[in-house]
């Protein structure tokens, strides 16, 4: 699999380290009153699905940038290769 | 009709003529008592010791390809009990007891040979946790057996002692692991079910749930709708995709895990090694071929076929410890679907649904696990308590906080 990263170009997904679901930026509110039960769901359940994954993957091998990649689980196709950053950042996230 | 050597001889005097079906090819009834989906190992396991152990004879197995076409047909087919942990080791150690009772309760030649295992160790530090899980087995009931460098060389003399970085200074050796011809534990299971009634219905993919007041009824199939009163899901792989049609998500990804075949060669490796450095494990099938594997590709896939670097990292492994290996020709390789739990342990458990029961989470492992599972998860559907060596095996204790990871990886699936 080929990852196209946003500012390095093409790149083999060999030199990436790869964490899982993208919905792990959606980290819950410790604060709130039902923080144990979202943390449980955020760590333990994921959704799995046969089809496109939004994933996150780490260049390790490379410039140490996360990425959130949207791939098909059925076919390896790559669609989308966004900068984590970016995205963390455009849910109103700092730096 | 049951086998014997009577019975070989007397059909290679009339010419073969008398040998029937294994099992049958039934139309789905309306209801059943019991529905198994997924016509694996595991599921059909299930069949088998739901009618034996526990005399029902109102089930079907529910199978959307042909039965043996998921993993139980892909995977290197090792066995062992070499687990660590309370809630792992007495179940797969029932499981290899089961296995050594297999072919007589079955009536099948499932090639359980009982070759044995060696894990190599490389330093220091490995000669202690292996004397550790060794004694952990033993405490279990499990056979375990420290060997230092010299007794390994004498058994396999080609491997590569010397390695500067990974040099070999031992193994923990189980004697009773070793390999089983995997599809024959599909045909042997299903040949065992349906003479006792359970009817083996493949091509026919269920596509739903019907559940009314929180209480699963049946399923909806691509022939149609099929009632019962309990429903149990074996459908490894798959386990994301079949559960979301009940609305649930699971501590489960789906990764994809290759499998390696080299050309026949003469008798060379005894019993099954593996690397105690990288992720390698390699036997010698009865046919001569070399089967290997190591780590599974490391990303969600459905696929069923993986990439190169980890062809290239399992060739590594084989080089690695095994030289040798480098002169054999690579002849086929494959992929398979695991469903990689987030503790590296799988579940068998009722689910919030009434009525409907999961068997799922085996990661790269549950082909040993087979008749264990099927005798657990039999149990558990037919009386609606675990089995005593599946008490950990809940979907709760990720809640709960009592996970039972063998490898101490945490909650990351594709490093199980
Ligand atoms: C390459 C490879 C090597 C392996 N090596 C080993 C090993 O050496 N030792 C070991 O212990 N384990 C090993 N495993 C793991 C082991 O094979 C699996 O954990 C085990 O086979 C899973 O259980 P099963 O046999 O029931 O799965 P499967 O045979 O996959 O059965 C699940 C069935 O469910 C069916 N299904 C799916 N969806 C539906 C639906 N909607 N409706 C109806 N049916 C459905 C599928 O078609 C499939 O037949 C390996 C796996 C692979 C892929």
């Amino acid at each position: 699999m080929i990852i196209d990263h946003p500012l390095l170009g093409p790149r083999d997904s060999s030199e990436f380290v790869y964490l899982g679901d993208a919905r792990m930026l959606d980290r819950p509110d410790p604060d709130a009153p039902d923080a144990a039960r979202a943390f449980y769901e955020y760590g333990y359940l994921r959704d799995n699905p046969a089809g496109p994954h939004r994933e996150l993957w780490f260049h390790e091998g490379g410039d140490r940038s996360w990425l959130v990649v949207t791939r098909d689980t059925v076919t390896h196709e790559i669609t989308r290769v966004e900068m984590a950053r970016d995205v963390a950042r455009a849910k109103g996230r700092s730096t | 009709m049951r086998y014997s050597g009577f019975r070989v001889i007397r059909e290679a005097l009339r010419g073969h003529t008398g040998w029937g079906a294994a099992w049958r090819d039934p139309e789905p009834k309306d209801h059943y008592d019991i529905i198994v989906i997924g016509g694996g190992g595991h599921g059909l396991a299930t069949a088998h010791y739901l009618a034996k152990v526990h005399g029902q004879h109102r089930v079907a197995v529910i199978e959307k390809g042909w039965i043996g076409g998921g993993n139980v047909g892909r995977n290197t087919t090792i066995i062992r009990s070499n687990y660590l942990l309370d809630g792992n080791e007495p179940f797969y150690e029932l499981s290899l007891k089961l296995w050594e009772g297999l072919e007589q309760d079955l009536n099948y030649n499932a090639m359980v040979s009982q070759r044995g295992i060696i894990n190599l160790l490389h330093s220091d530090a490995q000669r202690d946790a292996y004397i550790r899980r060794g004694n952990a087995m033993m405490l279990n009931g499990a056979d375990a057996e420290l060997l230092d460098a010299a007794a390994v060389r004498k058994e396999y003399p080609y491997l590569n002692f010397n390695d500067a970085r990974f040099p070999i200074k031992g193994g923990l050796a189980q004697r009773r692991g070793g390999t089983v011809r995997h599809d024959a534990v599909a045909w042997g299971y299903a040949r065992g079910a349906d003479s006792r009634g359970v009817d083996i219905i493949q091509n026919c993919a269920v596509t739903g749930f019907r559940i009314e007041e929180g209480r699963c009824i049946g399923v909806e199939t691509e022939r149609g709708f099929i009632g019962a009163k309990k429903v149990g899901c074996a459908v490894a792989g798959n386990s994301g995709r079949v559960m979301d049609m009940a609305g649930m998500r699971l501590p489960i990804e789906s990764h994809v895990l290759q499998a390696f075949v080299s050309e026949g060669l003469k008798p060379v490796l005894p019993g099954v090694v593996t690397f105690g450095a990288g992720h390698f494990y390699v036997s010698q099938s009865d046919k001569g071929g070399l089967v290997f594997g190591g780590d599974i590709d490391g990303y969600n896939s459905y696929a069923q076929r993986g990439n190169l670097p980890t062809v290239e990292d399992v060739c590594e492994g084989g080089m690695a410890i095994m030289p040798m290996i480098g002169r054999a020709r690579l002849l086929r390789m494959w992929g398979g679907i695991m469903d990689m739990s987030m503790d590296g342990s799988p579940i068998i458990d009722r689910t919030p649904v009434e009525g409907l029961y999961f068997n799922g989470g085996w990661c790269y492992g549950g082909f040993k696990a087979t008749p264990a599972s099927g005798y657990c998860f039999a149990h558990l559907l037919a009386t609606d308590q675990p089995h005593p060596v599946a008490t950990a095996l809940r979907f709760d204790r990720f809640e709960r906080g009592y996970m039972i990871d063998e490898k101490g990886m945490g909650n990351q699936p594709n490093l199980h």
